[in-house]
């Protein structure tokens, strides 16, 4: 760890590439809130495969090996996939879930066939394809992490910009329609944006894994908040220590590449977040499940006391406990339990009703 | 032709087959994107058979990897019923952190592993012939061949077995249930095939386009077919012709099989969503543009019988000021009224005829009361509703 961090303020390129993944994981997890609460997660994943093309095009068939070229080039690429995604969508009966899983299929095959095709090797395995389907964090440049900021920069002005009408959309589409707001351009906007934070991961993170880079902090995000505002800053937070983690990870041991590393890390961050909400955590919706049998219990041993007291003038006549023998639903611990809410009064051997507990057993049918 | 390349060609109808079949059910679940997690997602499974067999036709290679494609649907599901994040989200969560632990199994064990990922993700066909099965010295052919043949084989047996419990647990997973067929087990009986031919199929056309092999051809003819038992062979003929006519144009450009296979497909596709009759691009926009002009030569005549009184409101020529359309707009549907004899225009005043007051009652009362039950008798008076 110390060497690490002497590592990291020593070694100009790991810095770049620290600050390169930061900047990656912030941005997608800012704008994959979005696409978790749209039900887009897999628009992401579709795009990431469907950018090939354009690469290739770009790369290949124009000759370009700018690193900017070919971002533009996937950027195309994605948005022609994203607007065969919606016509498929709106116009036949297909589900959202065909129509990404042909666009996602056939698009990245025609990228294969291109690249192979130029490169005159029928074997995939040489023509370059590694570096773009896996990433490749190490490839990381000034410039590159440049552009990422600025990307980055422009993405939170145009979310802040159009705050209102991007959580408007989000929430009710046919409310934002009638008040007049042009929702086909607040929808290119948004999608728009995502496919743009896909096309700057493909380098860091890769094809594969880059819908996870997108869903991952926004999932984990979900699970602590009920407010867009915090979600998307939270998941912003999740993303960038993500991929500072990561980076730190993978440079600090052999053989292990960054992006799924990274990826593993924003899984955990999810895990962490399904199990540990103290909202809508499993955790705490199994100990609330726990307590409310509990109180059940306790409650149907209150109520088996009321209906023994009822009979005597006096409801607060000591009874044996013994006698709840025939019903098996108390325990020592619960009877301690109802004294201590001053329900009952214990004495030695005897338990009593006091006022208050005849009062809430009373109730207990009406106040349902 | 050669006997190499006649191998191949086997290979590719047989993998095309074996995948088109599942793909069905996937498609018409709804589960397309299913079939994309487990190919990401047998990763692990893979890698860690070939630790043990150092063989990628191994049957226990398939067994490994095949677990970890029911196991990518068993996370998916129990995420999906937490309730925690939608379904989509579910699958886009597991199958990249299924993924990275394959990548980094591999990256960890570079000395030992000699597998390579583009190998798993975009496969090679082209090799198959060379890995063949050799009993007591006597060639049986290429291992992969046997490999996805048996898969095949066992797929078409369990699909005419079960062809009605499938049927009825895809289209009424409640009626399925209540007659007693355990769409739980059919389910995962389906996924179970789906996860043993991905793993089947890897290795020719590589994971991520094992997904174009298994949706588009179905995608293709649901948009032409309702039928079950079409959608299931046509879609395996679909399958079977891009892959020979693929295989043979990748020949041509020296490209990859697979992926020109998968672009094939792709170009199939496009064509039958802008032609497809009754559910393609260009009938749909056809069909939306006639309603259009349906409904406003309704709200027209509405407009008519609205006015009978006042004579002004029914000018042709103040037509368009009243009712704010487009001079070609009006003239449609004015042209439309009127060949269905539903006006008669008279010294540029248009009065409704008979029938077209009696349409326009039906539709008034059509419309204000709106039940199922007169809806279809109404369908046949009405070219409105047509369709």
């Amino acid at each position: 760890m110390e060497q690490y961090i002497y590592l990291l303020m020593s070694d100009y390129t790991l810095q770049i590439i620290t600050l390169g993944t930061a900047m990656l994981g912030a941005l997608c997890g800012m704008l994959g809130s979005f696409a978790v609460l749209r039900k887009q997660s897999l628009l992401g994943d579709a795009i990431a495969h469907a950018s090939l093309p354009g690469i290739a095009i770009v790369f290949l068939v124009l000759g370009v090996k700018n690193n900017n070229g070919l971002l533009l080039g996937a950027l195309l690429s994605g948005l022609v996939s994203a607007v065969f995604i919606k016509g498929i969508i709106s116009k036949t009966h297909l589900k959202s879930d065909t129509a990404l899983g042909v666009v996602l299929s056939t698009f990245f095959g025609f990228g294969m066939l291109l690249l192979t095709y130029i490169q005159k090797s029928p074997n995939a395995n040489q023509s370059g394809l590694e570096k773009y389907l896996f990433g490749q964090a190490a490839t990381l440049l000034a410039e590159d992490v440049w552009l990422m900021s600025m990307i980055t920069g422009v993405a939170l002005f145009v979310v802040l910009l159009f705050w209102k009408e991007f959580k408007m959309v989000l929430f009710d589409v046919d409310f934002t329609k009638t008040l007049g707001f042009h929702v086909k351009f607040i929808d290119t906007l948004m999608t728009s944006f995502i496919v743009i934070a896909i096309v700057m991961g493909l380098q860091t993170v890769g094809v594969v894994l880059m819908s996870a880079m997108l869903l991952a902090p926004a999932a984990a995000a979900r699970q602590w908040t009920h407010s867009l505002s915090k979600m998307v800053f939270l998941a912003g937070i999740f993303g960038g220590v993500s991929g500072v983690l990561g980076t730190a990870i993978s440079a600090s041991a052999n053989n292990l590449s960054t992006g799924p590393v990274i990826v593993l890390i924003a899984t955990f961050f999810v895990m962490i977040s399904f199990v540990f909400s103290p909202t809508r955590g499993l955790l705490f919706r199994q100990i609330k499940l726990w307590k409310n049998r509990n109180d059940l219990k306790l409650m149907k041993t209150l109520l088996f006391m009321y209906n023994l007291a009822k009979d005597h003038e006096n409801i607060s006549h000591p009874h044996k406990i013994l006698l709840l023998n025939n019903f098996q639903g108390y325990t020592r611990k619960s009877l301690k339990r109802l004294e201590s809410e001053e329900l009952i009064q214990l004495n030695k051997d005897d338990w009593a009703l006091t006022q208050k507990g005849f009062n809430t057993a009373e109730n207990l049918y009406t106040n349902q | 032709m050669t006997n190499a390349q006649l191998e191949i060609q086997v290979i590719l109808v047989l993998v095309a087959v074996a995948c088109a079949l599942p793909g069905v059910f996937l498609v018409l679940r709804k589960m397309a994107l299913i079939s994309d997690a487990i190919s990401h997602s047998i990763l692990p499974g893979i890698v860690i058979g070939f630790f043990i067999t150092q063989d990628l036709a191994s049957p226990w290679l398939i067994l490994m990897a095949t677990l970890t494609g029911v196991l990518t649907v068993v996370l998916v599901e129990y995420i999906q019923k937490t309730g925690l994040v939608k379904e989509d989200t579910a699958i886009g969560l597991v199958f990249p952190s299924l993924f990275s632990l394959g990548v980094i199994l591999i990256a960890r064990n570079a000395g030992d592993v000699h597998l390579d990922l583009d190998a798993v993700l975009l496969g090679e066909v082209a090799f198959a012939p060379f890995n063949r099965w050799m009993y007591g010295g006597i060639d049986l052919g290429p291992k992969s061949l046997w490999m996805i043949g048996t898969i095949l084989g066992v797929s078409i047996l369990l699909l005419l077995l079960f062809y009605k419990e499938l049927k009825i647990a895809t289209f009424d997973t409640g009626l399925a249930a209540s007659l007693g067929f355990a769409p739980v087990g059919i389910h995962y009986g389906l996924m179970t095939i789906s996860s043993v031919t991905t793993v089947g199929a890897f290795d020719a056309i590589g994971a991520i386009l094992v997904v174009a092999f298994m949706i588009v051809p179905a995608a293709c003819v649901y948009l032409l077919t309702t039928n079950l038992k079409k959608m299931l062979v046509w879609s395996s003929l679909v399958g079977v012709f891009s892959s020979i006519v693929g295989y043979w144009v990748a020949h041509v450009l020296d490209a990859s099989i697979a992926g020109t296979i998968a672009t094939l497909l792709g170009l199939l596709f496009f064509v039958v969503y802008l032609f497809a009759p009754n559910k393609g691009y260009i009938s749909q926009w056809y069909r939306t543009k006639q309603q259009k002009t349906e409904v406003a030569m309704l709200v027209f005549m509405l407009h008519l019988a609205n006015h009978q009184e006042e004579e002004n409101e029914r000018n042709i020529d103040h037509l368009q000021e009243h009712i704010n359309w487009t001079k070609q707009r009006a003239k449609k549907v004015l042209k439309l009224a009127n060949q269905n004899n539903m006006i008669a225009i008279n010294s540029r005043i248009i009065n409704l005829t008979p029938k077209g007051l009696s349409f326009t009652q039906q539709a008034v009362t059509y419309i204000s009361e709106n039940k199922n039950s007169e809806l279809e008798g109404i369908k046949n008076d009405f070219f409105l509703f047509r369709g």
